[in-house]
């Protein structure tokens, strides 16, 4: 059995997936939260990758570089966030967190 | 047309009354600090009065003897398109008669004041008031265009609200003068109706340059239906008259105007302001004989004023209601006149009856001082004796109003009746039984108040209000109860009333009603309308008209009223209540003025308020402030709760929201590129 384009497309939405239901199934931890976040980069990634592959095209690879140096941006200033927000808050569970309530 | 009138002279006839009244009413009362007391205050009045009085007797003069006509513009107050509104005046022989006129009355009205008012606290104001009214009246009778004719109308009619309200601490005077100024208002709506379809169709408010398209406006109907215009203007102007003068149905508030001081009542509601109407038709008269309906309509109307409110004068007690009733029934001749195209007459009319009728109005009140203010007539009597020249001027007046031959009403009443009788208009039959039956009620009612007054039985101490009376009695005559001779001020101008109400009507008759006096100040189309014409046929001078009379009937239907009423009510006084008894439902319906006090009240202010709170309930307050103002509101606040429930504040839900979001933007796509 070959390892066909469609695998990987269907590994990346399926990681996409996961990161999707773990936002909206987590109703406890921030820092989960930022995790999920951070694979439904990674299910990009995949697909950027894969396509690069299969067409022969190195664009895709570049831009993954990209993507990985702002996911790893994003991620400091999400825990820093998160370190300020433990401080002034005493949680980081999500559920009492809804200060944005109009 | 010789040019001895000066306008600049003339404008001093009005404003010589209007500088009283200002300072007066503005440096003699509190609002001014009272720097000016009681004599100077009535002083300074009188003299302006007798200023307009001496330059109206000089413009009477030049315009009688010399035939001087002017018809000047003084200012321009402002121009609108091609609508120009002027003050001007007009001086022919109608407005040099009226100007006497009102000056003459409201000098003797002043005079008398004095002795009338001498306890009022508001003495200064009233002598303000009645200043005032005379320079209104003035701009009115003078002016040379329908602004400031409605500018004077309007103001005579605030005085005649602010005089029938003047002792304002009475609440049925309150009553009385809110219901004059309403009335009044119906009146001028109309009025103002009338003015602005001229101004709209002539597109001049100059009386001359309104008068001169009156053939263009005779050819038009108004839009969309097929009226003629000028019967629609001629009635809308008649019913400002009918308001003014009031005229049936519109003539209620003038026997209520009677809680106001006597002098006014005089002066304002009988001799001046009340024929203000009069005049107007009179003076509009080329556009009224355009109309046969108008002048059918102001027939029926002045016919049934002149009998009906007669009827109401005889069952009425207090001394200046009956005044009151005949003033309204001597109005309603006067219309009649008027409708009969014998617009001359009916100003003759008007002048005698100006002179009688305040004099009858001014022995009233003398008697009512003389009385200690009792108005009732069932508790006077013989007081013949105690207030002899009161006694004589009202018996002269009375017999002036009944039409006594060589009297000064006796020319122009039967003249009148005359001018009905050769009228050929369908209403004249009904109004010359009116009218000819009004001269039987009128004698009736007058010397039913004459006899039940001046003769008969004391019957002072009679009267079950007397103590309640004494205890307001400000004169501080308690003791004794007979009554006394009013000072000089009252009676001199009664006994100078008295005069001209005996012989205005002899000197003047020829030259009124047949000479050139009034000729073109009033137009008479002779063709259709040749009342004039067979009225001067059959006039042979005025003592031929007064021998004549006494083989016709309105005499002796005087003669009859006469004797009926001494019989009543000098010889055998249980006659009338015979008649109350039997004519048991006619009295109800007398002293209930046809109900149309009740019908007023009940029917149209009810009504009007029942429609003004239905509108202020559903229309203001359930669908502008409920729906609109607030519901829009409630609308946006409903919304924005709605929607305000999305935003939980939750990272999730937002997120949830975004992924959904992006499904739905990727779908719409894809489909849309497949």
């Amino acid at each position: 059995m070959t390892l066909t384009l469609g695998h990987y497309l269907s590994l990346g939405a399926m990681l996409f997936a996961l990161s999707v239901i773990g936002i909206f199934l987590n109703r406890k931890n921030l820092i989960v939260l930022l995790m999920a976040i951070e694979l439904m980069l990674l299910a990009v990634n995949m697909n950027f990758v894969a396509f690069s592959h299969f067409l022969g095209d190195m664009r895709g690879q570049v831009f993954v570089f990209f993507i990985l140096t702002v996911a790893a941006a994003e991620s400091a200033i999400g825990l820093a966030i998160l370190v300020l927000l433990f401080r002034n808050k005493n949680s980081i569970n999500v559920d009492e967190l809804n200060s944005l309530k109009g | 047309m010789s040019q001895t009138l000066n306008a600049s002279t003339l404008l001093a006839v009005p404003l010589a009354p209007l500088v009283g009244s200002v300072l007066a009413g503005i440096f003699g009362t509190q609002f001014g600090g009272n720097w000016i007391g009681r004599r100077l205050s009535h002083t300074l009045t009188i003299l302006g009065v007798l200023i307009a009085f001496i330059l109206s007797a000089m413009t009477l003069k030049s315009v009688a003897l010399d035939g001087a006509r002017l018809n000047e513009t003084l200012y321009t107050w402002m121009v609108v398109g091609d609508l120009k509104m002027e003050v001007g005046f007009m001086i022919d022989g109608l407005t040099a008669m009226m100007m006497c006129v009102v000056t003459f009355v409201s000098l003797m009205v002043h005079i008398y004041t004095i002795g009338y008012m001498e306890e009022d606290e508001g003495y200064n104001r009233f002598f303000a008031y009645i200043s005032l009214f005379t320079f209104s009246m003035l701009m009115l009778v003078m002016s040379n265009n329908m602004l400031q004719l409605f500018f004077g109308w309007e103001a005579v009619g605030l005085v005649s609200y602010l005089l029938i309200g003047f002792w304002f601490n009475k609440p049925t005077a309150i009553f009385a003068n809110m219901k004059a100024f309403l009335v009044n208002r119906v009146g001028d709506f109309g009025f103002i109706l009338g003015i602005g379809l001229i101004a709209a169709y002539a597109g001049t408010l100059n009386y001359t340059e309104a008068f001169a398209k009156a053939g263009e406006l005779s050819a038009l109907t108004l839009p969309g239906t097929s009226w003629m215009l000028v019967t629609v203007i001629c009635i809308c102007l008649f019913i400002g008259a009918m308001g003014k003068s009031a005229q049936f149905p519109l003539h209620v508030w003038l026997p209520d105007s009677m809680e106001g001081p006597t002098p006014i009542s005089a002066l304002i509601h009988a001799a001046t302001m009340v024929t203000a109407g009069i005049f107007m038709v009179a003076r509009m008269s080329p556009l009224f004989e355009l109309s046969d309906t108008a002048l059918n309509f102001i027939m029926v109307i002045g016919s049934i004023t002149a009998l009906f409110m007669g009827f109401l004068g005889i069952i009425q007690n207090d001394i200046k209601r009956v005044v009151a009733y005949s003033t309204l029934s001597q109005l309603g001749y006067m219309t009649v006149a008027l409708g009969a195209s014998a617009y001359s007459v009916a100003v003759f009319h008007l002048m005698t009856h100006a002179f009688f009728k305040a004099l009858l109005f001014l022995g009233a009140g003398s008697v009512i001082m003389g009385m200690h203010h009792n108005q009732d007539i069932r508790w006077m009597g013989g007081v013949r004796k105690y207030m002899p020249i009161t006694w004589i001027t009202s018996l002269l007046g009375s017999l002036a109003l009944i039409g006594t031959p060589f009297f000064a009403g006796f020319y122009s009443k039967d003249s009148i009746i005359e001018a009905v009788a050769e009228s050929h208009l369908p209403a004249a039959g009904f109004a010359h039984f009116a009218v000819l039956a009004g001269v039987f009620v009128t004698a009736f009612y007058s010397f039913r108040m004459y006899f039940l007054v001046f003769h008969g039985k004391e019957r002072y101490d009679q009267n079950p209000d007397a103590h309640h009376a004494d205890a307001h009695d400000d004169h501080g005559h308690a003791e004794h109860h007979a009554p006394h001779e009013s000072p000089w001020v009252v009676t001199v101008p009664l006994v100078l009333l008295a005069i001209p109400s005996v012989v205005i009507g002899f000197m003047t008759i020829t030259p009124m009603l047949f000479g050139d006096f009034l000729k073109d100040a009033i137009f008479v189309n002779a063709d259709k309308h040749p009342v004039m014409e067979e009225l001067a046929h059959a006039f042979h001078g005025p003592v031929a008209m007064a021998v004549h009379a006494l083989n016709t009937a309105p005499f002796w239907l005087a003669l009859a009223g006469v004797v009926t009423a001494w019989y009543m009510y000098m010889i055998n006084p249980a006659v009338p209540a015979a008649f109350a008894r039997v004519l048991k439902p006619l009295v109800v319906v007398l002293e209930n003025k046809y109900f149309l006090d009740w019908f007023n009240e009940n029917v149209l202010a009810r009504g009007a308020r029942a429609l003004g709170t239905g509108l202020w309930k559903v229309g203001d307050r359930a669908l502008i402030d409920g729906l609109l103002v607030n519901g829009s509101w409630k609308l946006v606040g409903w919304v924005s709760g709605q929607v305000r429930k999305f935003q939980s504040g939750y990272l999730y839900h937002y997120a949830l929201v975004m992924i959904l979001g992006v499904f739905v933007l990727m779908t719409y796509f894809v489909w849309l590129n497949k």
